[in-house]
């Protein structure tokens, strides 16, 4: 019976059915726990004690108020534009979901003959497909903001706009070195070029001291963090940037738009908007993992080889989750203009700078001494330009308590 | 068939299919279950507790619209990046002077944006 029914749909049908929604549930579950993650580690940093009433440690906790957002009245403002209020929670959250499509978990397992991937489609330009989810995930926020008819959320969707659009830049280009060393779009052989260690790579032809110092480490993983750390400081903080997390939250600012886009969103479309944002976490971590720190890779011990990878795997997705939140327990919020001042005038020349450093280490016509040099003088550039602060912010005096005291008392 | 170069679409049409139409059911269930008691005060916009003055469509800074024209520019480079980086390997030292070169002139953009002071937001 089912041996036929398998017949007639096609095993590779079901076996993607299956992926699919083996993904969708697994991020669902991972979500909530990461949100209650999220809790617990702000409280823990700000002496609290976080959630800890529904189920053992709280775990509960998310599971308790998403039921409670399912359950909540859901009104929409008679201003609102009715079909953009109804599609944009959609629009926000789907596009997190699908950028899950292209980041390999783990590495393979054999059922029967059949050779099945941990990872739901190898596309050929996955690394393009992620940036355009993530660019197709700014009409959830642009149109939330425009459909509300609301003048806080209008202010908060124009502004996360200019926001999302400008780190998006950011974003692509510090993937571009990424692309330009493996030489390929696909997540699959990208992992695949981070294994082994940094003994086994030639650099600049096999400069004989390189080669030596190489051999030292030569225990140490080939993750492109050690070749490509600048990239990886451009994708970390534009990542940040793009699922609108402290200290890049505009869009959402508290104390200046009330809570921006989704102001006039209420029950479990609100929720929808949560969840997207907090998948969006976890999709940028994903990716950070796949193409800075191995992927999958890690030691295997044991028996069961197909489960190490994804315990690997969720060990550095976790340790991306935790620097988030750190990073929003730890850093006051941009203001708007220092925001624009850092993605067009730092990241977006640093990105340029390094995706020419990249390409001159891998250029083979030219002779390796040149290149080591304009490769040497071109990381000076970079590090020099992404270390300096902005000029103009020497022109502005730290208030100090004589200062205070010189403003005059009265008639302001 | 969900393998070859094809299949790996299909793929993805499937998990779209499938998150769409997952998160629109949850947004109907919802709406089966929960209360709706509209009061013409519960539909205005929130304006932080007074009554909206005006429509909420208010006009918005212009300086946002030359940050969406510059994102067009270098969004169109990013595009004519990547396929570069994929091939560069093979092209060698060619490649890499005519990408100084196009990037060069890009960063001349910038840079020219930088001196009109399109860039600075106060």
């Amino acid at each position: 019976m089912i041996g036929n029914v398998i017949d007639w749909i096609g095993a590779p049908v079901i076996i993607a059915a299956v992926k699919v929604v083996i993904v969708f549930l697994v991020l669902l579950v991972v979500t909530m726990l990461v949100i209650w993650f999220e809790r617990r580690v702000l409280a823990f940093m700000q002496s609290r004690h976080g959630p800890n009433r529904h189920g053992p440690f709280g775990l509960g906790q998310t599971l308790a108020d998403g039921i409670k957002l399912f359950f909540k009245e859901d009104f929409r403002p008679k201003n609102a534009d009715r079909w953009a209020y109804a599609i944009a929670p959609v629009a926000a959250m789907v596009p997190s979901f699908l950028a899950f499509a292209v980041i390999p978990i783990g590495d393979h397992i054999t059922i029967g003959d059949r050779r099945v991937d941990f990872l739901v489609s190898d596309l050929n330009i996955g690394l393009l497909y992620f940036l355009a989810m993530g660019s197709i995930g700014v009409y959830g926020v642009v149109l939330a903001g425009w459909a509300s008819g609301s003048k806080y959320p209008l202010l908060g969707g124009v502004r996360s706009t200019a926001q999302l659009i400008s780190y998006e830049i950011a974003l692509g280009l510090s993937l571009v070195p990424i692309v330009l060393v493996t030489g390929s779009l696909s997540t699959k052989t990208i992992v695949a070029a981070q294994a082994g260690t940094i003994g086994d790579v030639t650099v600049f032809d096999g400069i004989p001291l390189l080669q030596q110092v190489q051999g030292l480490f030569s225990f140490v993983p080939n993750w492109y963090i050690w070749s490509q750390w600048p990239a990886f400081l451009i994708f970390l903080i534009a990542g940040i940037a793009e699922t609108n997390r402290a200290p890049f939250d505009l869009p959402e600012a508290e104390t200046e738009l009330v809570a921006g886009f989704h102001t006039e969103y209420s029950g479990i479309r609100f929720a929808m908007f949560f969840l997207g944002e907090y998948i969006h976490v976890v999709a940028i971590s994903a990716m950070a993992v796949t193409l800075f720190f191995g992927g999958w890779h890690g030691p295997v011990f044991g028996v069961v080889e197909w489960l190490w990878p994804l315990v690997w795997f969720t060990l550095k997705v976790l340790f991306f989750v935790y620097l988030f939140v750190w990073v929003r327990a730890t850093l006051p919020r941009f203001r708007y203009d220092r925001l624009m001042w850092l993605g067009w005038k730092r990241l977006i020349p640093g990105a340029l700078i390094w995706i020419l450093a990249t390409a001159i280490v891998n250029t083979q016509g030219i002779h390796r001494n040149i290149r080591l040099g304009v490769f040497g003088l071109l990381f000076l550039a970079v590090v020099v330009w992404m270390w300096r602060g902005d000029p103009r912010l020497g022109l502005i005096k730290p208030v100090t308590r004589s200062r205070v005291r010189e403003v005059p008392s009265g008639n302001l | 068939m969900p393998e070859g170069y094809f299949g790996q679409y299909v793929t993805i049409g499937i998990f779209a299919i499938v998150g769409t139409v997952l998160v629109a059911a949850t947004l109907q269930l919802s709406r089966l279950v929960r209360p709706n008691h509209p009061t013409t005060a519960k539909l205005t916009t929130y304006e932080s507790g007074i009554d909206p003055i005006g429509h909420g469509w208010s006009q918005s800074n212009v300086r946002y619209y030359i940050f969406a024209l510059l994102f067009v520019v270098f969004d169109v480079e990013a595009v004519f990046l990547f396929p570069w980086a994929i091939v560069f390997e093979e092209l060698g030292t060619a490649a890499f002077v005519e990408m100084v070169i196009f990037i060069g002139i890009l960063a001349l953009a910038l840079l020219y944006a930088v001196k009109k002071r399109v860039l600075e937001w106060l």
